[in-house]
């Protein structure tokens, strides 16, 4: 897992490295500082001249313009290869993602994309900064002021170990209480966050309903629950400063009495009064440095679990790639299935797809009517690829859709999504996501087409009108004509519209639909859709039920031969054959 | 992306922080006492050691011209004293820690609290304006920058604050020679405070904006990520994020540069003002009196404020620049915490500061029973609602008005947006137990009108009576009480199906609600689901279709039970089939209520008594099914165009 983190490390190996150096550095002229000023106070209780001070005063200021310059150094090179790191280590989760296909998208899902992403690389990259700086330094700093405090207080170093055990031990237990507490405070606060968000996207629901009381005293009793649970968890946690000062105060008094004793006793030879200063600034760094590496300690594993979801994206091999020696181009837009099932994932049950066969002509049109859940939807998505078969083959231009580069394929096969996105920015940059070189005319051109054009040209800035994120400020049928726009755009052999007029009126559903048989005669178009008069002109229905084909055939054959086509037909229309008895 | 390039100048005021600080104060104040007092103790105590130390070093001396037994009494007491004092400050310390973890986290719970109930009472257009992902970050980023600094920084300020001054106290009582040398240092630590503090603060705050940018794009292309896929826009996509990643990146580097070197500088300014005070102090020792101090220490002790400097002095002077250096540096490493609060704090009172919807109505809805004749207001439900106005000089005892249903527009314009009118001279009256249709393109302003009823806005011009009331009168949440809505774009909220279905009344039984979902037709595919009635259901219902989801918040607003119905496109996701099916239900649910129904398929809107043709936000036709037809306008036209292709 670490090994796979640290592959995005790269151009910031340098400062990497260095950090934890400099950091070293740091330490080791800090840890001499002291031990320096000590020899200064022995020498002027005992009375030196001024020679001895400006001697050791010139060296203490030597040492720090060094402390100061790896101080300064270490702290711009660990903020140089925390931040590289982190922007790498998003960089490679973003372009993961890219390559993902439809099936690693759903496995994951959108919302725990995005945690990871944000959340996860920001507890990462906190890890790694503690790692490179503190997790050298504390350690470092421990063995030199263990090492010191044994050079200047000898026999004194020994308090030292009847302290440390305590410590450790009030750590280790506070630790060990406050993990587990803190992972549920952390899902709880993800739930929270999840809640509001789902409130402020169903604000009009809560108003029309009037449960915006009902709604703040949901919010405040999951609010207090964490309250609760964050009290608890911190109030372990809040231990720590008294624990700590519990170990110094207890050492700093030991120290006094026994320093003192010795100092006397020995008559100064063993022991000096400087030592007794000095003494207590090493106790000091000892607990310290302790203290800190419990808190790293702490850090590391709760960054752990984020560590683990990054691992869990980049690790995920995207279930759809690119074959060795791709097809580079598609002949026509005739589109084959054979003996086509499909599942969306090896685990689940019951198949979306069994045994489709069928044959569309390149430039014919065609409508697929069917139940919500029949497997419409799923069985378009094999076409430009976006999942793979189970069984069977599907074929475009005569030619398996394996074969094919994917962006060559999904060039010609243009789908207009369900569940539609348009993107912050411009209608025009929205629309030249199907081309990015398409002209101000091709731009009208095309939306004309989709009957989107005459909405566009009454918005005070026209097609540079900006679109809210999600889309928000164009209504659905809007949004609708624009997605179709921007597929146009492709210019593709293979046009599928996945109910992509629903919210359009039944008017201009008729116009977009007249438009494509005129406009784009040669491209092969698919059309699922719930109105019988979206499909009822097309060369082909296909009514699916239950992942089958039910019945292929033009209008009047189905209504004629297909239960299925006829009960939908004349729950559409009864009323209106009521009207013209 | 070209929206945001320019980044917002960083501009703090305290206002902001004073005004939390208040919040606080009222919230726990006598906590916040108890923590005062605590960390004041625990502070004081804090700066003794040096001078204890001082006191047992002149014991040492005193002992190495004698004996160790001739001074252990003197030390023995003096370390007793240090126990009792440091006993009293652990625990201050405890109670400090103890009651501090509780106040932050009860005033994050408040402020999110507060934060929610003033969101829930905005108007609908301030949502129409934010996007979810600001609205997000203030329960999330803002309120994290309030933790830090209450748990953190506060605390920290105050106790350094205090050591700051109480060391500065001790030097002025032993030598003011040698603390005006620290006084040199003091302005050195300041300078730098300054430039580099000032920068690091600056730079935090604007990480955390780019972070906001970075993050808002991850959240789009993430939701949009097959449609990036199907358009082949991973390249472009991924440069666009590179850019502001690589911003981002560069911003992070320089907050964070300026914040790791901070600790160094002040940290190896206190060193030179180590050395530098035992060279003073040396020279002022060898001079022998040479060089007086002048102490308050000497005024107390022999009446005269000027004498030799002794060697103790310097030692615990040398302790104190110690704890002096570290307390300064305390303070400078919370500057980007409180910097950060600063423009956290400022964002969650702008949310709260938000103007609420106002609500100026004084009819209110009220449960009848019908006695002899004539309504009387009561308790339980009865089916029977009526609206009450207050009593008044006119009539001393509140007036009943029965509601029936009837809603009429007279004249009514109205925009979203200063000078784009969206409708026009819109006038239509809805008799009790009428269906009432409205037809038109997309944008033509039909969804406009029934958030007028509602009063989700509030018209420009014209007059609209609910019952003969005018609904400016009636209280806002009475009239949405009164009206059920079902919109296009369905919301679930987190919950089992129960618990969605029963939002529309919250005392509803269990077998009220199921008979509500039997009438949308919803309880056959409920029951398939894997627990029922009692499947959670995730992220807005994302595990069902938005045919079923739409079924379902038929049921929900179905046992609301509600006089008059809205329905906005309520069924355009339900296949023709299965809405055959829910028609009954719906002609169930309808019958007897007032009901606007929006829709595209013509079929659905039929049989109502009066369809309305929506042109550009003006009423181009009205009339029958059968009228319109007959009239041969815009409605026969739609109506034909559907089988036009055939």
């Amino acid at each position: 897992m670490i090994k796979r983190l640290l592959k995005s490390v790269r151009e910031y190996k340098k400062a990497s490295i260095l950090s934890p150096l400099l950091v070293a550095g740091e330490v080791v002229f800090e840890c001499i500082i002291p031990l320096l000023t000590a020899g200064l106070i022995n020498n002027i209780s005992r009375g030196c001249g001024m020679d001895i001070i400006i001697k050791y005063g010139l060296a203490l200021i030597v040492l720090a313009m060094f402390s100061l310059l790896f101080g300064v150094l270490s702290g711009h090179y660990s903020a140089i290869a925390s931040a590289g790191f982190a922007k790498n280590l998003r960089r490679d989760l973003f372009e993961k993602v890219q390559q993902f296909s439809f099936a690693n998208i759903d496995k994951i899902s959108t919302a725990s994309l995005v945690s990871r992403l944000t959340t996860d690389v920001s507890n990462v990259q906190m890890a790694y900064m503690m790692i490179i700086r503190v997790a050298v330094r504390s350690p470092l700093m421990l063995i030199f002021a263990f090492a010191a405090s044994i050079i200047v207080g000898k026999k004194l170093a020994w308090i030292f170990v009847g302290i440390i055990p305590v410590l450790l031990f009030g750590l280790i237990i506070m630790m060990a209480k406050v993990m587990p507490l803190f992972k549920s405070v952390f899902k709880k606060y993800d739930n929270l966050n999840e809640s509001v968000q789902e409130n402020v996207k169903a604000i009009r629901v809560v108003k029309s309903f009037v449960r915006e009381d009902y709604e703040i005293e949901k919010f405040s009793s999951a609010s207090n629950q964490l309250r609760r649970d964050f009290t608890r968890a911190e109030s372990i946690l809040a231990f720590n400063t008294p624990l700590m000062q519990l170990c110094v105060y207890t050492s700093m008094i030991l120290i006094s009495y026994f320093a003192a004793k010795l100092i006397i006793s020995s008559g100064g030879a063993y022991l000096d009064i400087g030592s007794l200063t000095s003494m207590i600034t090493y106790s000091m760094q000892v607990l310290m440095s302790l203290m800190m590496l419990s808190m790293i300690f702490v850090m590391i594993t709760m960054s752990a679990a984020s560590a683990k979801r990054i691992v869990e994206v980049l690790e995920e091999e995207s279930t759809i790639i690119n074959p060795e020696n791709p097809v580079m181009s598609v002949a026509d837009g005739s589109i084959d299935f054979e003996n086509v099932s499909f599942k969306y994932s090896e685990k689940a049950e019951k198949s979306a797809l069994t045994d489709i066969n069928l044959h569309i002509d390149s430039g014919m049109t065609v409508g697929i009517i069917g139940g919500t859940g029949v497997g419409k939807t799923t069985l378009i998505q094999l076409i430009s690829r976006l999942y793979d078969v189970t069984e069977g083959t599907v074929k475009v231009g005569g030619r398996d859709v394996r074969d094919y580069d994917l962006e060559v394929l999904r060039n010609e096969v243009a789908v207009v999504l369900q569940k539609n996105v348009l993107f912050s920015g411009t209608i025009s940059e929205n629309l030249r996501w199907g081309n990015p070189d398409a002209t101000d005319e091709e731009l009208v051109r095309i939306c004309k087409l989709a009957q989107a054009d005459e909405f566009i040209q009454s918005f005070p800035d026209k097609y540079e009108t900006h679109i809210e994120q999600g889309g928000n400020n164009v209504s659905g049928g809007q949004k609708q004509r624009l997605c179709i726009a921007r597929a146009l755009l492709k210019k593709p052999k293979i046009l599928i519209l996945d109910d992509s007029t629903s919210a359009v009126d039944t008017k201009t559903d008729a116009l977009i639909r007249n438009a494509f048989r005129t406009e784009i005669p040669g491209t092969t178009k698919i059309i699922i859709a719930q109105r019988i008069s979206s499909v009822d002109s097309a060369d082909l229905i296909i009514v699916m039920d239950g992942g089958k084909i039910d019945g292929m055939g033009t209008h009047e054959e189905l209504l004629k031969d297909n239960d299925i086509y006829r009960e939908i037909y004349y729950s559409q229309n009864n009323m209106g054959g009521d009207n013209n008895e | 992306m070209s929206k945001k390039e320019k980044k917002p100048a960083v501009k703090l005021s305290g206002s902001s922080i004073k005004r939390l600080l208040k919040f606080l104060f009222k919230d726990y104040p006598v906590a916040l006492c108890v923590i005062g007092i605590c960390i004041v103790t625990t502070s004081i105590i804090g700066i003794l050691p040096s001078v204890y130390i001082k006191t047992i070093t002149g014991y040492i001396q005193e002992g190495l011209a004698s004996s160790f037994s001739s001074v252990q009494g003197k030390i023995v007491n003096t370390l007793i004293i240090m126990v009792a004092l440091y006993a009293v400050a652990l625990i201050s310390s405890t109670v400090q820690s103890q009651v501090l973890a509780r106040v932050t986290q009860g005033f994050l719970h408040k402020m999110r609290t507060r934060m929610f109930a003033g969101m829930q009472k905005l108007p609908i257009r301030y949502f129409d304006t934010k996007n979810d992902g600001d609205i997000m970050s203030h329960y999330t980023n803002d309120i994290d920058t309030l933790r830090q600094l209450i748990s953190q920084s506060l605390p920290n300020l105050i106790s350094s604050g205090f050591v700051i001054v109480g060391v500065l106290a001790v030097m002025l009582y032993y030598s003011i020679p040698l603390m005006l040398v620290v006084f040199v240092g003091i302005f050195f630590m300041a300078l730098v405070t300054k430039k580099v503090g000032g920068n690091s603060a600056k730079y935090f705050i604007r990480q955390q904006q780019s972070l906001g940018t970075v993050e808002g794009y991850i959240e789009e292309m993430m939701h949009g990520q097959k449609v990036v896929k199907i358009f082949c826009h991973e390249e472009k996509a991924q440069e666009d994020f590179d850019k502001l990643n690589e911003a981002l990146c560069s911003d992070m580097t320089t907050a964070n540069k300026y914040g790791n070197i901070f600790m160094p500088i002040i940290g190896n300014i206190g060193n030179m003002l180590y050395v530098l005070i035992a060279f003073i102090g040396g020279l002022m020792v060898t001079s022998g009196g040479f060089i007086p101090n002048i102490s308050l220490e000497n005024l107390f002790s022999t009446g005269n404020m000027i004498s030799a400097l002794s060697i103790p002095v310097i030692a615990s002077f040398l302790g104190m620049v110690k704890q002096f250096t570290g307390s300064v540096g305390q303070v400078s490493q919370q500057i980007n915490s409180v910097a950060m609060a600063l423009a956290g704090s400022e964002r969650i009172f702008a949310l709260i500061d938000e103007a609420p919807e106002e609500d100026n109505g004084d009819v209110t809805l009220v449960n009848c029973r019908e006695e002899n004749g004539s309504l009387v207001e009561c308790e339980e439900r009865t089916g029977i609602w009526a609206w009450k106005y207050p009593a008044t000089e006119e009539f001393d005892s509140p007036k009943l008005v029965r509601v029936s249903g009837d809603v009429r527009f007279s004249e009514v314009d109205f925009e979203y947006e200063e000078g784009k009118p969206v409708l026009h001279d819109v006038s239509l009256f809805a008799k009790p137990g009428q269906k009432i249709a409205f037809v038109g393109a997309t944008g033509a302003g039909k969804t406009t009108i029934t958030n007028l009823i509602n009063r989700f806005y509030d018209i420009a011009d014209g007059k609209i009576r609910y019952d003969g009331i005018n609904i400016n009168r009636i209280k806002k949440s009475d009239l949405r009480r009164s009206l059920g809505i079902v919109l296009q774009d369905v919301n679930l909220f987190t919950g089992t199906v129960m618990d969605n279905i029963r939002y529309g009344k919250l005392d509803a039984t269990d077998e009220e609600c199921i008979e509500a979902a039997k009438l949308a037709n919803a309880h056959s595919f409920i029951m398939r689901l894997p627990n029922g009635y009692n499947t959670m259901l995730d992220g807005g219902g994302s595990n069902l279709s938005q045919g079923q989801r739409q079924l379902l918040s038929i049921a929900r607003a179905a046992v609301a039970d509600p006089p008059v119905m809205i329905l906005d496109e309520a069924t355009s996701s339900i296949d023709t089939r299965t809405e055959s099916l829910v028609q009954r239900g719906m002609d169930a649910l309808m019958k007897g209520r007032t009901v606007f129904v929006i829709a595209h398929r013509l079929s659905t809107v039929q049989n109502s008594d009066a369809i309305m043709v929506l042109d550009h936000g003006r009423i181009i036709e009205r009339g029958s099914h059968d009228d319109l037809i007959a009239e041969k306008g815009t409605y026969y036209q739609l109506y034909t165009g559907a089988f036009e292709l055939e």
